[in-house]
């Protein structure tokens, strides 16, 4: 019950500074969604995709903050659900042959795998079954079945989205297993709440410094969108964010902190245009069109799946005593 | 009773069931009739094709969709022919008929009564994510109730899903909805169109990398 007593405390005692961060989420919400309405009246033609963006937001916001509140296990299954989505979702645009349908279904396993692990708290599972073994069990597998036409291409393809959909996603996941004493706000739910932000404020302030300031391209070839402007005003910004709130989140301070707030933002620019290298080699704009305004899962999530490990492995090393 | 037992099978198993494991994210929803007469055409590779249709309407249209299955299939045994019946709606579509009976005469009396049909003009699943030449029972179905629009659905990654004789394996199908095509005299002319919609409505889903 250690994971719910602190809520239980925060809503008797004074406001804790994550009651106060997922109120800043809804505010900001509440003036997208104004925006929402306001901007599309006085620029006619423009902004037309903000609706049903911003109504995408409330469901997202509203599914995490619930199973934030509701505890460990439920946020462990949620992210479950988000990596068979985007799995799927991978594993439905990506070239396969009409023979992988058996390894398809081997690779959704991962899933079951690799959230076990999270769930019974065995990190040297989650490191290993997934990213090691079922790797080799895939590659067997598929030897196995003797289509040898396209063999290394299709191990590699479905490899690398059990990869990033299920071992980067889970580390999010990982983080609800972090011990409560290790951490300033003795819950590990301020950690992943500060991560899920500092990730999405990092893809907005990165677009919003673009369309203000954009005009050299960064990846003309990938993601033509991208300018150096609003690259580096996203860093810069989400830089300040980690620097001055993440004492209040993690257990991060000083140089290790400071190197967090220079890798992450750069992470979420690298996993975003590897997405985009992604969706331009298989011929689509978007990944699917469940999120309507964002696109897909995979549109969504793309930052996290690098930024996830790279929070995780830095708190690891540098603050935590358990991983 | 069995029409409420339908549409809640329907709305609390079937859809969530069915949006958790492929997806079901369509496109041009707004053009589904919102009363009968009228026939959906789309192309078919796999059983949950007749799903995939059924889902995408409104629960309260459920009672007057109908698909038109092969009966010597879905009729095969007792439990498959009362829940072909019952639960999914079929009329059954005798495949090779007695001499000189109407095999559409069921599916007729459905349109003069004001139901949507679901054919598949195929008239098989044939290979994955192929589709096979028409087959005339749509136009005689057309032409016996020519104000009825006929309204073309490309359903995308069925056949990938579920294939014929395969297992089944969660992946993305999607559907796209067209705008009506109506029935005119030549016949040649109105198979042309009707298959001309479902190929337009194809060349929007994305491509699909599989060999």
């Amino acid at each position: 019950m250690e994971d719910t007593g602190y809520f239980e405390a925060a809503l008797v005692g004074a406001p804790n500074p994550l009651s106060i961060g997922i109120a800043a989420v809804f505010i900001a919400l509440i003036i997208g969604t104004l925006a929402a309405f306001i901007l599309p009246r006085l620029q006619k033609g423009k902004w037309t995709d903000l609706g049903p963006r911003m109504y995408s937001w409330w469901v997202i916001v509203g599914i995490i903050v619930a199973a934030l509140y509701l505890g460990k296990m439920p946020f462990i299954i949620l992210f479950g659900l988000i990596s068979f989505l985007a799995l799927k979702e991978y594993l439905s645009l990506a070239p396969t042959r009409k023979e992988d349908r058996p390894i398809i279904l081997l690779a959704y396993s991962a899933i079951i795998v690799a959230y076990w692990a999270i769930a019974i708290d065995e990190y040297p599972f989650f490191l290993t079954l997934v990213p090691v073994y079922l790797f080799l069990g895939l590659a067997l597998a598929m030897a196995w079945i003797g289509r040898t036409e396209g063999y290394l291409a299709t191990v590699g393809i479905i490899y690398w989205g059990v990869v990033v959909c299920v071992t980067n996603v889970g580390y999010v996941a990982l983080l609800m297993q972090v011990p409560p004493m290790e951490l300033p706000l003795q819950s590990p739910t301020g950690l992943v709440f500060f991560l899920l932000v500092i990730t999405e404020v990092n893809d907005v302030a990165q677009y919003v410094w673009g369309k203000s300031f954009g005009k050299n391209k960064i990846t003309p070839n990938v993601s033509p969108n991208k300018t150096w402007e609003g690259a580096i005003g996203g860093f810069v910004t989400t830089f300040l964010i980690i620097w001055f709130l993440g004492p209040v989140f993690t257990p991060l301070k000083g140089l290790p902190l400071a190197l967090l707030g220079v890798l992450l933002p750069i992470a979420g620019f690298g996993g975003d245009i590897t997405m985009s290298a992604i969706k331009r080699d298989l011929g689509v704009k978007d990944t699917s069109n469940a999120l309507p305004g964002h696109g897909g899962i995979l549109d969504r999530i793309d930052s996290l799946t690098f930024t996830a490990p790279i929070y995780f492995h830095f708190l690891a090393y540098f603050a935590l005593d358990k991983f | 009773m069995l029409r409420y037992l339908r549409r809640i099978l329907l709305a609390v198993l079937v859809r969530p069931m069915a949006r958790l494991l492929i997806g079901m994210h369509c496109q041009g929803l707004e053009h589904l009739p919102k009363f009968g007469p009228a026939i959906i055409a789309a192309n078919h590779n796999s059983h949950i094709d007749t799903l995939v249709l059924l889902c995408l309407f409104p629960t309260k249209t459920l009672d007057i969709l109908r698909p038109v299955a092969a009966a010597d299939h879905f009729l095969a045994n007792p439990l498959s022919s009362w829940f072909s019946r019952n639960i999914v709606g079929i009329i059954p579509l005798k495949r090779k008929p007695v001499f000189g009976e109407d095999i559409l005469a069921e599916a007729k009396d459905a349109l003069d009564e004001g139901q949507i049909l679901i054919v598949f003009p195929e008239g098989t699943r044939g290979d994955p994510e192929e589709m096979a030449p028409f087959k005339a029972g749509i136009a005689r179905l057309a032409d016996h109730c020519p104000k009825a629009p006929i309204i073309p659905v490309y359903i995308h990654g069925a056949g990938r899903a579920l294939p014929k004789g395969e297992m089944f394996v969660p992946m993305n199908v999607s559907a796209y909805v067209g705008e009506p095509v109506f029935w005119h005299e030549n016949r040649s002319l109105f198979m042309e169109e009707l298959k001309g919609a479902i190929l337009t409505l194809k060349a929007q889903a994305p491509p699909m990398h599989w060999d």
